[in-house]
């Protein structure tokens, strides 16, 4: 199978990068040489194989339910690309 | 006593414990080379006033119990520090500052250890020769306009070049292993859930694991014992006990069992790399290992299952940057536009190119035809491994398909860069230990490596049997300071 432009456009919409047409002829191609490279495990039956989840075969710990309390805000804002006091600014959302 | 920047971190430790050097003398060293070795574009942050300033502290009250006593040591920039700038290569993270540390970095600096700086790495760790970096590529101490090999490419580099006595790096699929290949050095990825991730800026959370980059194997054993360790911040850390890695260091592996597994003669190797193999396992023999012949019968579907394993992970980890906490913003006019128009100026190509295909195989419709059944070959991979491990201790192979190569040389093909990690990546999808040693070098000169793979949570086996490998071979790097300037 082979993917098209309109598939490489609506993949970069879901993905949330905006892609001019150049950039998305230049990506269909080097998109379609791997997923040539990868159709290679088409070869194989896995019809009976369980997939693999966790390498480390280790269920998730519990920890204690404790509340924290750090000051961190100032901490947290303080790379925020557009500061406004206590919070982090978007643009608009609602009409 | 031979000059300060080419000592090994034993070395230098010793020197430090006995007084013939102070910490502020070995930091001065190490940062007037770097000073004259721009050329290398190997630092993306550099700490150095801060380190002066650390270096004199532990002069003025120094504790030599601790592992790494007032030795410097810069470190890939993909691990956050607190207070010091971590761009992961990109220029979404161009302005960002931690403001936590990462637990693998803490352990050095508990032990004693002093940031240098940041080193170079490719985008994301996303690369194999550190050309998708955002602050340009490195050069390889090696020979002018050679890659150091990626992701971890700015630290082979700067090991091999004597910037740094020690560093470490992260392997998602060979981001350690090959660097250390194309440089002539050593580096180890250990067993996933060995090193916290906590702090490390994520890229393939079921494969990434960070690990030492050394001149030597009893280097790799000291730096593994301090930055390995139990993580309650990471739920995939592992509790376990580790050993004392350089002080069970030992060259006695008679009566081990190696094995060698045919798959991993590909089409086209070059010549060398079947010799330097050959070397490998007959230096073994000399050692008194038995050497077995053995079979992984999946290897070449690792490539591919990496291919849609890790993309599919990393477009999920990349979601986070999208210009609204951290990181570069561009502005737009509604918050979708913002979103987009962030991404697609933050992000480089070969990360959008991942992103891409992340997305693509995790989405309605396609889910089961590539993820599902790459998770399933990967559990035929894990299998393999575990079959040969029933029968042999370690398993030795060549490190990389070829050594390292012209910068721009494989930028336009995306699939030939792939490639490069044919050997490396299959211990990454099954979770386990491996390492790089210099082995030997090519027609050119260049360094060529051999890999050792162990069994989960076996690192002082791999390490032993480097250990022995490294003294037959004998290897010297020779490099002769081409990039230097007054």
């Amino acid at each position: 199978m082979s993917i098209d432009l309109k598939t490489v456009k609506h993949i970069s919409k879901l993905a949330r990068i905006s892609i001019d047409d150049e950039k998305a002829n230049k990506l269909k191609g080097d998109l379609n040489n791997i997923f040539e490279f990868i159709e290679k495990l088409n070869e194989l039956n896995t019809d009976n194989v369980q997939a693999l989840t966790s390498i480390a075969e280790t269920t998730l710990r519990f920890r204690k339910d404790e509340i924290k309390s750090e000051n961190i805000r100032e901490k947290i804002l303080k790379n925020s690309p557009e500061e406004n006091k206590d919070f982090f600014v978007v643009p608009k959302v609602v009409e | 006593m031979s000059d300060i920047t080419s000592q090994s971190l034993f070395e230098l430790t010793l020197n430090i414990k006995e007084k013939k050097l102070s910490s502020g003398e070995i930091t001065k060293a190490f940062i007037d080379r770097a000073e004259k070795s721009k050329k290398l574009n190997i630092y993306v942050t550099d700490n150095f006033e801060k380190a002066i300033d650390q270096s004199k502290k532990f002069d003025s009250n120094p504790n030599f119990d601790l592992k790494l006593p007032g030795i410097p040591i810069a470190v890939k920039d993909l691990f956050c520090t607190n207070g010091v700038r971590t761009t992961a290569g990109s220029k979404i993270l161009n302005n960002f500052v931690p403001t936590y540390e990462s637990t693998v970095t803490q352990n050095l600096w508990s032990q004693g250890a002093i940031l240098l700086g940041k080193l170079n790495c490719d985008e994301f760790a996303m690369g194999s020769s550190n050309e998708t970096s955002f602050f340009g590529n490195v050069q390889n101490p090696v020979g002018e306009n050679l890659v150091p090999g990626g992701s971890s490419g700015g630290s082979s580099a700067a090991v091999a070049s004597n910037l740094t006595p020690v560093t470490i790096g992260t392997d998602t699929g060979g981001s350690i292993r090959q660097p250390a290949s194309f440089t002539g050095t050593v580096g180890l990825k250990p067993t996933y859930g060995s090193c916290s991730r906590y702090g490390i800026v994520a890229f393939a959370s079921s494969l990434d694991q960070a690990g030492p980059m050394t001149k030597n194997v009893r280097d790799c054993s000291m730096l593994l014992e301090v930055i390995s360790s139990f993580d309650q911040k990471d739920s995939t850390s592992i509790d376990y006990k580790r050993n004392n890695y350089s002080k069970e260091l030992s060259k006695d592996i008679k009566g081990k069992k190696i094995g060698i597994p045919k798959e991993y003669r590909v089409d086209n190797m070059p010549d060398e790399i079947e010799q330097l193999w050959k070397n490998g396992i007959s230096y073994a023999k000399d050692c008194g290992a038995e050497i077995i012949d053995i079979s992984l019968p999946h290897t070449n579907y690792a490539l591919p299952t990496y291919y849609i394993v890790a993309p599919a992970e990393a477009s999920s980890n990349l979601a986070r940057y999208d210009g609204v906490k951290y990181g570069f913003r561009s502005p737009g006019q509604n918050l979708i536009e913002m979103y987009e128009k962030t991404r697609s100026e933050g992000f480089g190509d070969e990360v959008k190119r991942r992103i891409m295909i992340g997305t693509y195989v995790l989405s309605s419709g396609y889910y089961d035809a590539y993820y599902l059944k790459a998770q399933k070959v990967r559990q035929l991979i894990k299998k393999d491994f575990d079959d040969a491990f029933s029968k042999v201790d370690a398993i030795l192979t060549p490190s990389t398909p070829s050594s390292a190569f012209k910068i721009g040389e494989k930028t336009n093909d995306p699939v030939s860069m792939y490639l490069n990690d044919i050997f490396t990546v299959p211990i990454n999808l099954a979770g386990l230990p491996g390492i790089s040693i210099p082995a030997g070098k090519d027609k050119n000169n260049y360094p060529l490596g051999l890999q050792v793979i162990g069994k989960p949570f076996d690192e002082q086996n791999i390490l032993n049997i480097s250990y022995a490998l490294e003294d037959k071979i004998n290897f010297k790097n020779d490099i002769s300071d081409w990039w230097l300037s007054e």
